[in-house]
Order: C-alpha cells, then sequence, then structure tokens
C-alpha cells in the first residue's frame, strides 16, 4: 500500500537504531511517552522496543478510546439495549470491553439485546432510516479523530427530519488527558513516572494541528514529537526527542508533515464546535474524572442526544479489583507487573479494557512482546 | 481505534462523496470534512470519511530525511572502514621491519 509500505522499510529502521545508539547518551536515561494507542500497537508489533538501547524506554500511554471508557458509560448503552429495546450501533471495538455483573455489550448481544457493529457513523444513520418505528442509538467514542464524522452524522439526522436516532457522545478530548498525567502526583510530586517527552498523537493531529501541543512544551518544559502511526514515524520520532533532551529545547516538532499541519482540518473542526461543547468534568478509565476532557451534544441538538432523550443518570462503577489497567494507563505499571495479564486476563476472554482492544498496553504485550520475556533454553 | 489509511481518490461522486481505491478495493467515502477533492489526491480514510489529505511532497521528503539518515550512515561506515584499513596498514607497516 503506497505511502504505508515505505514507511515500514526494516533496513532503514536498523539504520534509525544505530543513529539512536550514536546519539543517546550513555550517562543518562530517556523516558518518552507514546500517548497514541496506534503508536503503542506500532512499537509492539514491529519490536521497536528491541531496537532501542537499554537506556531509552518507552511508557505506554492512555490514548486509546476503548481502554479509557469507564464501566458506567458501557452500562449505560447495555440498559439501552437490554431495557428500552433499543437498536444500538457501535464500533466493533466497545464490543467486548467488560462492564457491570461480568457483561459486555457482546454478550448483551448473545442475550437477544439488538446490538450492531457498524465501520461508520453514518451506518448508524442508516439503520436509523430503515427501522422507523425502532429508536436507534449510536454509541459513539474515540478521540478527536473519530468526533467529525459523529458531528457529521448528528447534522445529517437533523437535516433529513429523523425522529428515532440519537447519540451517546464520550468522544473525549486529548489534550485534556496529557494534562491530567502532567499534572499527576506521580509526574509532578513522586517522579514514579519520569516522562522526557512525548511523541505526539498522529491522527488526532490531522483534525486538530499541532498548536494545542504548545503549551506543554513552553509551560510543561516538554519536549513533544508529532509522528505518524508506521514504524519509521515512531523511530525518527525517538531520535528527535533524544535531540531535543540533548540540546535542553522544549518544542513542538512535527515528523508527521505528510499529514498534520499547525491548525489542523479546520473544516472538521468548526463541524464539531458546532455540534458538541465541553464537558465540565468526565470520568476515564484509570484516570479518574478529568476536568473538561470530554464533549456532550449541545442543546441545540438535543433531540439527538441520548442522555437527555432516555434521561440517562451516569453511575461510576469501580474496575475489577485484580485489574491494574487504572495503573498501567497512567504509565505507573508496565502489562507484566498485573498479577492477571495473560492468565486469567486474555484477549480471548478479557477483564480489563487494556486487553480488549489491538492498541491497548496489555493487548499489543500479549499478541507481540509477551515471548521475549521468556528465556531461550537450549535443547 | 484511531486507525486511518491513505487512499488514492479515483472519482468524484456528488454530495461530497468520493470512490478511493486501496490496493485494489473500490469504497464510496464522504469527503464532507474537506474543502475539495481532486482525482488522484491521496486522503486520509477513517470510519468512512476522509479526515484530511496526504501531502505526496511532504511524504517524499520525510522518506528522504530517513535516506539522508542512511547515506549519512553509509558515508560514515565507509569513513570508520577506511580509517581501520589505513590504521591496519599502519600498524602492519610498523610490525615489518624496513
Amino acid at each position: 500500500m503506497k505511502y504505508i509500505n515505505e514507511f515500514r522499510d526494516g533496513d532503514i529502521a536498523q539504520k534509525i537504531a544505530a543513529r539512536i545508539r550514536i546519539e543517546a547518551d550513555p550517562a543518562r536515561s530517556y523516558s518518552f511517552m507514546e500517548f497514541c494507542g496506534g503508536h503503542t500497537h506500532a512499537i509492539s508489533r514491529y519490536g521497536v522496543t528491541e531496537l532501542l538501547p537499554d537506556n531509552v524506554r518507552m511508557i505506554h500511554g492512555p490514548g486509546c478510546p476503548v481502554c479509557v471508557l469507564p464501566i458506567g458509560r458501557i452500562d449505560l448503552a447495555l440498559s439501552l439495549a437490554l431495557e428500552r429495546n433499543v437498536i444500538v450501533c457501535t464500533y466493533g471495538d466497545t464490543m467486548r470491553v467488560p462492564a457491570s455483573g461480568g457483561m459486555s455489550l457482546i454478550k448483551a448481544k448473545a442475550r437477544g439485546g439488538d446490538i450492531r457493529m457498524v465501520y461508520s457513523a453514518a451506518d448508524a444513520l442508516g439503520i436509523a432510516e430503515d427501522n422507523p418505528t425502532r429508536e436507534v442509538v449510536f454509541f459513539a467514542i474515540g478521540f478527536e479523530t473519530t468526533t467529525p464524522p459523529t458531528a457529521l452524522v448528528i447534522r445529517d439526522a437533523q437535516a433529513r427530519g429523523l425522529t428515532n436516532f440519537s447519540v451517546l457522545c464520550c468522544h473525549v478530548l486529548t489534550p485534556s488527558a496529557i494534562t491530567h498525567i502532567l499534572e499527576s502526583p506521580e509526574v509532578r510530586e513522586y517522579g514514579t513516572v519520569p516522562i522526557d517527552g512525548f511523541i505526539g498523537p498522529a491522527h488526532v493531529s490531522i483534525v486538530i494541528g499541532y498548536q494545542p501541543y504548545v503549551p506543554f512544551a513552553e509551560d510543561y518544559r516538554k519536549p513533544v514529537v508529532i509522528a505518524g502511526f508506521e514504524p519509521l514515524d515512531v523511530m525518527q520520532a525517538i531520535l528527535m526527542l533524544i535531540r531535543q533532551v540533548n540540546e535542553q529545547r522544549c518544542e513542538v516538532e512535527n515528523e508527521f508533515t505528510r499529514a498534520v499541519s499547525a491548525q489542523g482540518n479546520l473544516t472538521a473542526q468548526a463541524v464539531v464546535a458546532d455540534v458538541f461543547d465541553v464537558r465540565p468534568t468526565f470520568e476515564w478509565r484509570g484516570l479518574g474524572e478529568v476536568p473538561h476532557s470530554a464533549l456532550r451534544i449541545r442543546e441545540a441538538y438535543a433531540l439527538f442526544d441520548a442522555e437527555r432523550r432516555f434521561d440517562l443518570r451516569y453511575k461510576p462503577v469501580a474496575d475489577n479489583k485484580a485489574c491494574e489497567c487504572g495503573a498501567i494507563l497512567r504509565g505507573v505499571k508496565r502489562p507484566t507487573d498485573c498479577k492477571i495479564f495473560g492468565t486469567v486476563c486474555t484477549p480471548e476472554n478479557p477483564m480489563g479494557s487494556c486487553m480488549v482492544s489491538s492498541e491497548g498496553a496489555c493487548a499489543a504485550h500479549y499478541s507481540y512482546g509477551r515471548f521475549k520475556d521468556i528465556a531461550v533454553v537450549a535443547a | 481505534m484511531c486507525l486511518a489509511i491513505p487512499v488514492l481518490v479515483v472519482e468524484v461522486l456528488p454530495n461530497q462523496r468520493a470512490m478511493i481505491d486501496l490496493s485494489g478495493v473500490r469504497k464510496a467515502i464522504s469527503t464532507a470534512l474537506l474543502d475539495d477533492v481532486a482525482v488522484g489526491d491521496y486522503v486520509i480514510l477513517h470510519v468512512g470519511y476522509a479526515i484530511g489529505k496526504l501531502d505526496p511532497e511532504e511524504a517524499v521528503r520525510t522518506l528522504a530525511l530517513f535516506g539522508e539518515l542512511a547515506q549519512s550512515e553509509a558515508a560514515f561506515d565507509a569513513a570508520s572502514k577506511a580509517a581501520s584499513e589505513a590504521a591496519s596498514e599502519a600498524a602492519a607497516g610498523e610490525a615489518i621491519p624496513s
């Protein structure tokens, strides 16, 4: 595939790795957080960690919308499907996220709930048009990348005069999550999560541009390099971060120039601003309540807001006690630090959300990284 | 979740839609989030919507940056190889009494 394969070349990766080994100062260590699940996935899948010297460590961030979705939000979607006879449409990613009482959307579907997996928000709208006698709710999750399509279907629904379609909006915002991590006691006080810089989001940044990251460089003195999701992009971004640290620079640099501009996609931003406004607070799994970190549907589109339409009240639910997803999402623990990793909790039967999405830190390590933890024994 | 791929626009359709091609797979997508789109453009496709355009010149530039790195690496390797050969020749020269 053009513009993908070129950015996966193993020989060039080895050369960037050699450059990283030359430029990384052996007298110090480097810890960089890749915010996005897309980067986490690429790092695990392509073995980027193995190409880095021991003193360069990658910390997985909370940028996987499936992983940060709290149980209480999935419970709301479940109640619509099982108690209100609603057709719930959702992206495949949310189907297996564990909810209260051992339930998930896929188990609810097996019990007769009308839950439909869709590729696109537009498909949910189509289902509403095809089922005029049924209520159809689109369970919308995702970061800034996924928000503009949801905004467009809400506007489309209004334009077409649909009265049986609404959206359960769980869209979250990247910059406020990064701020929350930088303000967390683990980073600010205890230093248990040392962060020397960030690999900034790829596709989120196509929409919002790279300007929103400037405060992290200027106010928090953390270098940020926006990078594409292919392995060479990630390697090059790590090299650029090492150079910034070595030269004591704290800037926002853009490795993903082929798709990201300073301002981002202004058309998409205008559509989002028209349909959504910012919630005062929103619960994230692992991070807790994060102020100004999620979107809700504006009053002007209240008819299409499932929370208003069905008078839904959010109830927070504690995670499974054995699950370390919270600490893993904050970068405090690694997947292998969790007692149930790979035993009770597997991608086939996930206990925690980090094991659900292929972008989750646990699923990525389970699929690509766990074998290297096993010592090779000569026969 | 934020999975998105560069795809080639092969036909611009009415109502802000376009036909795209990805390694032979064709699909109609929405281009409502882009101001303008033309046949031959590469757009970044996410959940059925083009969320941005891919700049081919910047892609070439980024690849060249990797390439430059590779070249400077090659030059570095060649230089160090030449230096070590020279050193070993010198060492050999010293070892043989003249």
